[in-house]
């Protein structure tokens, strides 16, 4: 007797639509009861977790800046997914993006360099993001390599190589040997959209992107073609699609997105380059993407409601003294709870009876 | 519903911060950021060691905070405004990547008072703190070469920044007093917490003939190989003991917590000012821990060359220091290198063959 997971004939869309807010109704409950076993009130937990930060202009804000990185990341990851490439290295892309950037502001630093100079790192950041996705993507069509083992392996070579630079090359000469580029030029930074706030123009691309994306998979035909190579690859094979430039083509926005979120947040919020500047963006991204269902406007939600959660966590650490590795059980919890209901939505339960000879002789 | 349950919630809010805020106002609120879990053993819990030490200090007075795992890039700035924001009015950021997003946030927020550990770069409202931790090293590299047999040294270094380099001089210049050949091998573990990687390094340097082990990294890791070798080791940050009961030659221990209380008793007597405090073995901000695993004639000496640096009679980097290169360094400091030239500390002593990486 076993247990298996049966495909369901028929589907309601109601009931997939209302999915992660069940999802999320679980984790509310269960998260209630943990903080209850805590000796918390978990009104109040919750509150300070999902209220609190979004009543606050400040706190929004905050929002905004950690979603940025996580949306533009997740809105490239998507298009890969959709076409069935499996990118797991939108964290090297994104570092390398901060580095190709990093690089012009290095060059010109202490220079009257004029207002040309975001820009170009923007599109710098873009190109080697696109260029270092490529690798792993012509890896794939030429030599048939898993593109899921050599774009996570180029992470650490990325990691590495910003590790060098900073240590090295680019130093601040007058940063006593510590890891780290010296200040960047108020005309290589992304400027801030509040005076004295932290929300800057990066947000605003995000959207860009966002609605990039959304135009991009729902108008035109490379959209098109994107979604029946993922979903049908003998259909789009009948079709006459190119099902190796697609997956180029994947991979290399994929990247760009990730190289210009990596260049748009050393040269925004943290204003020079480092080693640790990215907080494993490009592996949270995975998440938001599918947490978005591979949709652009989904994506935007998923990435400010773990931006949300990220936080609140924070806050309930300072107003409740509620510990930090609690938020991670709550991320935890709440995936785990989005991909069962996702998973029960689509499959169900039954017991079989007698194992039937094809999966024994699997194992 | 679902409104009725928000508006209820938000009431309970409201009523909750109000009663907290009026128990809250005659506290002193003080914030922390840690770059490490606080059960680091290492770094970190030495930070949360000199917080409760001051907590228990002051009581009723004061109320501290802590965000712990703080990583030192995009998200730090956020994690000490939300401190400020939160109304902490004293608040010690503890590691050197945190330097930038303090200043930033100190600049924004001018009546909150900021200490930021390891750094350089100061404000009206924005302190520095650190330890002269090449005091700890020098008598460590007496004992090393004391309890030496084959004259080599194993040293596991995290990066090259100026506290590291002269931590690796302090110990030669020391260990030379003894025996003017000894030699010491090191290995960039490129990492200030990487368990694995420390312990890797310690069994490389044992296999390349060293059965001394010292590190600069903050695991105790190395002090686990070393005494699984049957080898000596020195502890770092923290009392290591419990881990190589044999191994342990002694720790330079960080002890925070009188200067937490000190700081802390200036801001509730509304002298807090901004400063750059670098304290040793004297202000006890550095402290040893026991001698053990050796004769007594080098626990003797060992004790002897602390109380001598304590009086300020002995100076780990008192001239003439020759560099690598057989050049004597200028000596700014009278009769020793001045706090300036250790704090920016980018070249080797004479009898280390190695090169400093990226030099």
């Amino acid at each position: 007797m076993q247990l298996v997971l049966e495909k369901r004939a028929e589907r309601s869309n109601a009931i997939a639509l209302i999915s992660p807010l069940i999802a999320i109704g679980l984790t509310l409950v269960t998260m209630s009861i943990l903080f209850a076993m805590l000796g918390k009130n978990p009104i109040s937990a919750l509150g300070v977790y999902f209220i609190d930060p979004l009543v606050d202009g400040y706190s929004l804000q905050e929002i905004a800046v950690k979603a940025t990185p996580l949306v533009m990341i997740a809105i490239g990851l998507s298009l890969c997914y959709l076409a069935n490439a499996w990118n797991i290295g939108a964290e090297g892309q994104f570092l390398i993006g901060a580095v190709a950037g990093s690089w012009l502001a290095v060059k010109t630093q202490g220079t009257d360099a004029g207002p040309w100079v975001l820009p170009a790192m923007l599109l710098l950041g873009a190109v080697g993001g696109a260029l270092y996705g490529l690798i792993p993507a012509i890896c794939k069509v030429r030599f048939g390599a898993s593109e899921i083992l050599t774009s996570l392996m180029l992470v650490y070579v990325a990691d590495l190589l910003l590790d060098y630079l900073v240590r090295g090359p680019w130093r601040d000469p007058k940063g006593f040997n510590f890891p780290t580029t010296a200040e960047f030029d108020p005309v290589a930074t992304v400027p801030v959209l509040i005076e004295g706030g932290r929300l800057h123009l990066g947000g605003v691309i995000a959207l860009v992107v966002v609605a990039a994306g959304a135009v991009l998979l729902a108008k035109t035909i490379k959209g098109f073609e994107i979604r029946v190579v993922g979903a049908a690859p003998r259909a789009a094979r009948f079709g006459g699609f190119n099902s190796n430039q697609l997956i180029l083509l994947a991979f290399a926005i994929s990247g760009a997105l990730a190289g210009m979120a990596g260049i748009i947040e050393v040269a925004g919020p943290v204003g020079h380059l480092q080693p640790g500047i990215s907080p494993g963006y490009g592996f949270t991204a995975i998440i938001v993407a599918f947490l978005g269902r591979l949709n652009p406007i989904g994506i935007l939600i998923a990435g400010l409601f773990l931006a949300l959660t990220f936080i609140g966590g924070e806050q309930a650490q300072i107003a409740m003294k509620i510990p930090l590795d609690v938020t991670k059980v709550f991320q935890g919890i709440l995936l785990f709870f989005v991909l069962a209901c996702d998973s029960l939505i689509l499959y169900r339960f039954k017991l079989v009876f007698a194992s039937p000879k094809v999966s024994r002789g699997a194992h | 519903m679902k409104k009725i349950l928000i508006a209820a919630t938000a009431a309970v809010l409201v009523t909750g911060a109000g009663l907290l805020s009026a128990s809250a106002a005659d506290k002193l609120k003080i914030g922390f950021i840690y770059l490490g879990p606080v059960g680091d053993l290492g770094w970190t819990y030495q930070h949360d060691l000199g917080r409760l030490e001051m907590v228990k200090e002051f009581g009723d007075k004061v109320e501290t905070t802590f965000l712990e795992n703080v990583s030192e890039g995009p998200d730090s700035e956020r994690s000490i405004e939300q401190l400020a924001r939160a109304g902490n009015k004293l608040i010690f950021t503890t590691s050197f990547g945190y330097m930038e997003p303090t200043l930033k946030v100190a600049k924004k927020y001018p009546n909150v008072h900021f200490e930021h550990a390891t750094g350089y770069k100061r404000d009206k409202n924005l302190a520095t703190y650190s330890g002269r931790f090449y005091e700890g090293r020098y008598i460590q590299g007496i004992i090393a070469a004391k309890m030496s047999k084959s004259g080599v040294l194993g040293y596991i270094a995290s990066f090259p920044i100026p506290e590291v380099i002269s931590g690796i001089n302090a110990t030669m210049l020391g260990a030379q007093t003894i025996n003017p050949n000894i030699k010491v091998k090191i290995i960039w573990a490129n990492t200030w917490f990487d368990p694995g990687k420390e312990a890797d390094a310690a069994k490389a340097l044992i296999d390349q003939g060293a059965d001394i082990i010292m590190q600069h990294t903050d695991s105790p890791a190395a002090m686990q190989v070393a005494a699984e070798r049957g080898k000596l080791a020195f502890g770092q940050d923290s009392e290591m003991i419990k881990f190589g009961p044999k191994a342990q030659l002694t720790s330079t221990m960080n002890n925070w917590g009188p200067y937490y209380i000190q700081r802390v008793k200036a801001e509730l007597d509304g002298t807090w000012k901004s400063e750059d405090f670098w304290g040793g073995l004297k202000s006890k901000l550095v402290v040893m821990a026991p001698y053990t695993n050796m004769p007594d004639d080098v626990k003797k000496l060992a004790m002897d060359t602390e109380a001598a640096i304590i009086e300020g009679r002995l100076q780990p980097f008192k001239c003439p220091i020759v560099g690598q290169d057989g050049k004597e360094v200028e000596c700014k400091g009278g009769t020793h290198l001045d706090d300036g030239q250790v704090l920016g500390m980018n070249f080797y002593v004479k009898g280390i063959d190695e090169k400093i990486p990226g030099k």
